[in-house]
């Protein structure tokens, strides 16, 4: 993109507030939020924030509520289509919006078109540093090991397994793979809420294998698993921490 | 059978409970799904065979009829005879009907999902058949009165000690000791006389080959092979959807299915059976009657679920599937769990007798990455669900939430206002930077909330902009 001459992204949370959060159960924390702007900024782009932002629509797509779905899909499509670039550090708002939106709002001839445009323009935030900026961190101290969980959106939806891990590499982190670092972390959105004993079974196995490789911080790229994995996390949650936040504290 | 969400939680809260039960669970899964990988690779491009056997089935599913018509055409002139069964009980009626025009009172049965989704065990009974399974995990189930806890692994939750408790139970014999080959001895020594002594053989079918009219069985045991081949009748009970035009299309079917399955390069066994005993065979049955079961497959023709007619039942998607991984077999209350079981369960017996399956998932796709076809379960899923809120199955306590969420999101000032008061309002209950909810409002109870932050970004923003 900076070949291109574009210096101007905007940036979207899906919602930039932990309320969101106790709404439906999604969530970003603000702190990451604000470090992604930061981290966007060194990379050399002005970032904007259309202040009326909520919610992409995702849990009530998921949940099967795709009228509600559809005006949230609407109502972010109309704030956010003349945009050059979109991004938000989550995979699975990035998932919603690239994969989803073109055929939720396809039948709209007030919206297919934008939200096919959106889609093409609209970048996880690891993605849009790695290939759209080109932006390398500056190589500083090493800064110990971590270990990253692969959230599904990111993997499997997005495709983007290198990027976080480059990133943390070359923002001078050791990265200790764990087992099935792609294994669901049991969030899954109203899934946590629906059935909360095998939610948080499955989280119990992901953190357990992240402890298992003896880094002391497990990064993830995306606020849902950061919220589900956190919140059984107990005394440790401090070391479960968003890639922006982790990137950029080590970029400084 | 049906699966609330409270009945699929409490199972599956037990399956998560028995410590036992979950290291079965993840030795098993977990060999199956390792050795899939290594088979897989061994393979010189095996994504290529996979998109290669998805297109096959998914060319033989738009023009299943036209298969199927070829299939009978071809086993009947073989000599075979073949029936149509629209639901469970044509064919159960059929099969029942079969035996007691030959007098059968024992009927020994091989390993096979569709007479379990049709219960034919329970027909068989009524009329006064005994059914004997005679694959060990079904006969270990059928000792232990249980449905199958895995697609093709059907007693994958049973500890060792727990068999050689149903073998005691069923033989009045003590076994001097449970290991392993006492075990499998056991079992031997009790299936074989049945064998011998069962006037009817059923089986399912893995593959019905339409070129040449043939059942391909795909067996670990070698028990698949004396049930088709003893007994003087066979009954294969087989899927619609497992047609396969050619044998160029069944080998690629082979080499994914084992491979796919219990990470074999081939079962032990490949068994094909085309039409009865012919004159001079040693051995064989003499007749071979095959029943096509549609069972509420053929409604998903034309529609957005056709996709899943091409699953070739391997088992895949629950050996990787997180949930099925902690809630295990039972709490599907169907003979197909994990996430193909969520979407076919639904589908085959209704969504309203269902409504827990699919919500059983997370949606986390890693069912679609492994499935030899590519299936995409979770896109079914999301079908399901939209579905159900369609049809008005939601809970009207999850619809008034849903709704109200969503007009909030809807509504920017009105969201910053509840966030207001509820940063406010959190403040007891804060410890750590995570919120801790009361026991009573917390059915989790071991998990916290993130906090809400003091100021949200919207604040924070102008801030920023200073930065």
């Amino acid at each position: 993109m900076r070949r291109l001459g574009a210096t101007k992204v905007q940036i979207g949370f899906q919602s930039l507030s932990d309320d969101v959060l106790r709404l439906n159960r999604r969530g970003h924390d603000v702190a990451a939020a604000r470090r992604a702007v930061r981290l966007l900024r060194r990379a050399g782009f002005e970032v904007s924030f259309p202040r009326e932002q909520t919610c992409c629509g995702q849990p009530f797509f998921n949940s099967g509520f795709r009228d509600q779905a559809r005006k949230l899909a609407e109502r972010t499509v109309a704030i956010f289509a003349d945009e050059p670039a979109v991004v938000l550090p989550s995979g699975s708002c990035t998932t919603m919006i690239r994969k989803e939106y073109p055929h939720l709002l396809g039948d709209n001839p007030r919206y297919a078109y934008r939200a096919r445009r959106l889609a093409a323009r609209t970048f996880e935030l690891s993605e849009f540093l790695v290939h759209q900026a080109g932006w390398e961190p500056p190589p500083g101290e090493p800064h110990g090991p971590v270990t990253y969980h692969d959230s599904c959106h990111m993997c499997r939806m997005l495709g983007l397994r290198a990027e976080p891990r480059r990133l943390l590499a070359q923002s001078g982190h050791e990265i200790v793979e764990m087992a099935e670092s792609d294994r669901c972390c049991g969030f899954g959105g109203v899934f946590s809420v629906r059935m909360p004993e095998i939610s948080n079974a499955m989280t119990a196995e992901k953190l357990q294998q992240a402890a298992d490789t003896g880094a002391p911080l497990l990064v993830t790229a995306d606020p849902g698993c950061l919220m589900q994995m956190r919140g059984l996390a107990g005394e440790s949650a401090g070391q479960v921490r968003h890639l922006a936040t982790v990137l950029e504290e080590a970029t400084r | 059978m049906t699966a609330s969400t409270g009945e699929f939680r409490r199972e599956a809260a037990v399956a998560v409970a028995d410590a036992h039960l979950q290291a079965a669970l993840e030795t098993a899964t977990g060999r199956f799904r390792t050795a899939r990988e290594i088979v897989l690779a061994e393979l010189p491009d095996a994504d290529r065979l996979r998109d290669h056997l998805k297109a096959v089935r998914a060319a033989t599913i738009a023009n299943l009829a036209g298969y199927l018509e070829q299939f009978e055409q071809n086993a009947t002139a073989a000599g075979a005879h073949v029936h149509w069964a629209r639901d469970a009980a044509e064919a159960s009626a059929i099969v029942t009907r079969l035996a007691r025009e030959r007098g059968v009172t024992l009927a020994a049965k091989s390993k096979s999902m569709a007479t379990e989704e049709i219960h034919l065990n329970d027909a068989l009974l009524a009329a006064g058949v005994t059914p004997v399974e005679t694959d060990l995990g079904e006969w270990i189930l059928q000792l232990a009165g249980e449905p199958p806890y895995h697609i093709i692994a059907p007693a994958i939750h049973k500890t060792r000690d727990q068999v050689a408790a149903l073998f005691v139970q069923e033989t009045g014999a003590p076994l001097p000791d449970d290991n392993i080959p006492t075990l499998t001895a056991t079992a031997r020594r009790e299936l074989r006389q049945r064998f011998l002594d069962a006037g009817m053989g059923i089986s399912g079918g893995n593959i019905a080959v339409a070129e040449t009219g043939s059942i391909v069985l795909v067996t670990n045991e070698g028990n698949g092979r004396m049930v088709t081949s003893l007994p003087p009748v066979h009954v294969a009970v087989i899927g619609i959807e497992k047609v396969a035009p050619t044998w160029n299309d069944a080998a690629a079917w082979l080499a994914l299915l084992a491979r796919s399955a219990t990470g074999q390069p081939l079962s032990i066994y490949t068994t094909v059976i085309t039409g009865p005993a012919r004159a001079g065979d040693p051995d064989g049955p003499e007749e071979v009657h095959v029943i096509l079961l549609d069972n509420g497959r053929s409604r998903l023709l034309d529609t957005v679920y056709e996709e899943v007619l091409q699953c070739i039942r391997c088992g895949a998607c629950l050996n990787i599937c997180p949930v099925y991984r902690e809630a295990g077999g039972h709490a599907y209350a169907s003979p197909y769990s994990g996430p193909i079981g969520a979407v076919i369960t639904p589908l085959l017996f209704g969504v309203e007798n269902y409504p827990a399956l699919p919500h059983a998932s997370t949606l986390c796709g890693a069912c679609q990455d492994v499935c030899p076809v590519r299936i995409d379960l979770p896109r079914m899923l999301l079908e399901l669900r939209a579905e159900e809120v369609r049809h008005g199955l939601a809970s009207t306590t999850e619809s008034l939430l849903e709704k109200g969420a969503a007009f909030v999101l809807a509504h920017e000032r009105l969201l910053r206002l509840g966030r207001g008061a509820l940063a406010l309002g959190q403040k007891p209950l804060v410890r750590n930077g995570q919120i801790r909810l009361p026991a009573a409002l917390n059915p989790a109870r071991e998990r916290d909330l993130p906090s809400f932050a003091p100021r949200s970004f919207h604040q924070l923003w102008e801030e920023l902009q200073d930065e």
